[in-house]
């Protein structure tokens, strides 16, 4: 039987991946990630997990040993947030054409400039397009699930990708919840043991990162984006297999009374805890609003979100990551040409609210539901709360 | 209109997956088309002294022994760079243009 426990939502991320029985954590420290990768070091030190830490001197190095070791046949593990993440981009883009099913928690956090240690989506949006399989949790223990289904879903046979877990940081990270603590026989029966699907081996040695000139470079990105589309079936069927073992069912795509919404908010994270409870004060006033949130960013969930939208005449799509010099945020963006090209024409406005740490309140979204139901769409991106 | 294709183009679905590769497949890729000039060896001026050998970057000169006494380039593999020529002490290397 599961124990519940109160613990800081970092330290949960740890114990999954000890419960995952990872071979080896490859990882440097960096607000608000450092707790998970700290609570490693001490489970390994203590002889608590049987696993090689490398403790690198950056994130670079700490993405270029995670694909090393992965490419090795071992369970591999790595966290990081914002600046990290940014010092990770070039092995970013290698790992999920080298096929290297590695687990990356990120705390998300704010970029630089100006230095902002607190949390937002622009670290993780800023890797969008790499081919790594992204999800967002919005509460300590989805964390804790979700940290266990990413090992299940990269090391598929069908998937064999890197993948990332999303937790807002400080706001999830460093928060203590009461956390339903599985016991190792059930996540045993979840989670097999890895079986990598190609590796280096002394008895059949390969090349792995090779040179891929014109001929073949475009065929080797499709191949890696074919496996990433095709992902999503193992993600819907690991949750479902989540929900047999545990008794928590997770979507690709989550819904809050949204299904005779006129008005459907958007949202990714911890914000959709904030939006559950404002939408539930504006439906006791009557209105008609309700709330999708994106479980699964990467690969899109594209027919599951059309069918979660599909009766909306507005939709309010919050990003959490600036454009600069784009009229719309990452998730308004392709809401927008999803929505539109589909033959939907409901009124999209695109929302811009919590970076680097600022508030977001039950009174954002009110205040985001009035704009959205006021009959003009804005062709940019609101920030709300901007002072000018 | 025809799709504009590029040629020896490799298939999404024929791709190892990891995009990964045997080891020693260079051998059987050939990248004596590269070059534009070759290395033409004078055997009168040649005395055996193995620098060309020695020199090359890619290794394609091959001892053809005690008797003959002379380096050959693998002419499948050389890329046309010139150093032996460069280094030859006889100067019995002429870089000579490829014709087309
Ligand atoms: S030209 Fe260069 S590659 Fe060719 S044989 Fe000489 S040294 Fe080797
Ligand atoms: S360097 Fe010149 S002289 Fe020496 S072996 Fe080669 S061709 Fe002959």
């Amino acid at each position: 039987m599961a124990k519940r426990v109160g613990m800081e939502v970092s330290i949960a991320v740890a114990e999954a991946v000890k419960l995952a029985d990872a071979d080896v954590i490859a990882a440097y420290p960096i607000t608000p990630q450092t707790h998970i990768v700290e609570h490693l070091s001490e489970l390994v030190a203590d002889g608590e997990l049987d696993a090689a830490y490398i403790p690198v001197e950056s994130e670079h190095s700490a993405m270029s040993s995670c694909i090393g070791s992965s490419a090795a046949g071992a369970r591999t593990f790595t966290a990081t947030s914002s600046q990290g993440l940014a010092l990770m981009n070039e092995m970013i883009y290698i790992a999920p054409v080298l096929r290297t099913p590695i687990v990356l928690a990120i705390a998300n956090r704010a970029l630089s400039a100006p230095i902002n240690i607190w949390n937002d989506h622009s670290d993780i949006m800023s890797v969008r397009d790499t081919g790594w399989l992204s999800i967002f949790a919005e509460n300590g223990q989805e964390a804790l699930d979700l940290t266990l289904a990413s090992f299940r879903i990269a090391e598929d046979p069908a998937v064999c990708l890197p993948i990332s877990m999303n937790i807002d940081g400080f706001t999830l990270s460093h928060f203590i919840e009461p956390i339903l603590m599985p016991e190792k026989a059930e996540v045993d029966k979840f989670l097999p043991p890895y079986k990598p699907q190609l590796w280096l081996d002394i008895k059949n040695p390969i090349s792995i990162g090779l040179l891929g000139g014109p001929e073949c470079y475009t065929e080797a990105r499709k191949a890696t984006d074919d496996a990433l589309w095709g992902a999503k079936r193992v993600v819907i069927k690991a949750f479902d297999e989540f929900n047999q073992v545990f008794g928590r069912q997770y979507h690709v795509v989550e819904t809050y009374r949204h299904e005779d919404a006129e008005t459907i908010i958007v949202s990714m994270g911890s914000i959709s805890e904030t939006a559950m409870t404002a939408i539930d004060e504006m439906r006791d006033q009557g209105q008609k609003i309700g709330l999708v949130r994106l479980r699964l960013w990467r690969p899109f969930p594209e027919e599951e979100f059309l069918a979660a939208v599909s009766k909306a005449k507005n939709l309010a799509v919050i990003d959490r990551h600036m454009v600069m010099g784009c009229s719309s945020g990452p998730v308004g963006l392709e809401v927008k040409s999803l929505v539109y090209n589909s033959g939907l024409r409901p009124g999209i406005s695109n929302f811009l609210l919590g970076l680097g740490g600022r508030d977001v309140t039950r009174d954002d979204f009110k205040y985001i539901h009035e704009k959205a139901t006021s009959g003009q769409v804005q062709a940019r991106c609101e920030i709300v709360g901007v002072f000018e | 209109m025809t799709k504009p294709t590029v040629d020896a183009m490799a298939k999404v679905g024929d791709l190892p997956m990891g995009f990964t590769a045997k080891p020693g497949s260079t051998v059987a890729f050939k990248t004596g088309d590269w070059r534009s000039v070759r290395p033409v060896l004078d055997r009168e001026k040649c005395i055996y002294c193995g620098f060309c050998y020695f020199y090359c970057p890619d290794g394609v000169y091959q001892d053809m022994g005690k008797d003959e006494k002379y380096y050959k380039a693998d002419l499948d593999f050389c890329k046309g760079c010139g150093i032996c020529a460069h280094e030859c002490p006889k100067k019995a290397i002429t870089m000579t243009l490829e014709e087309v």
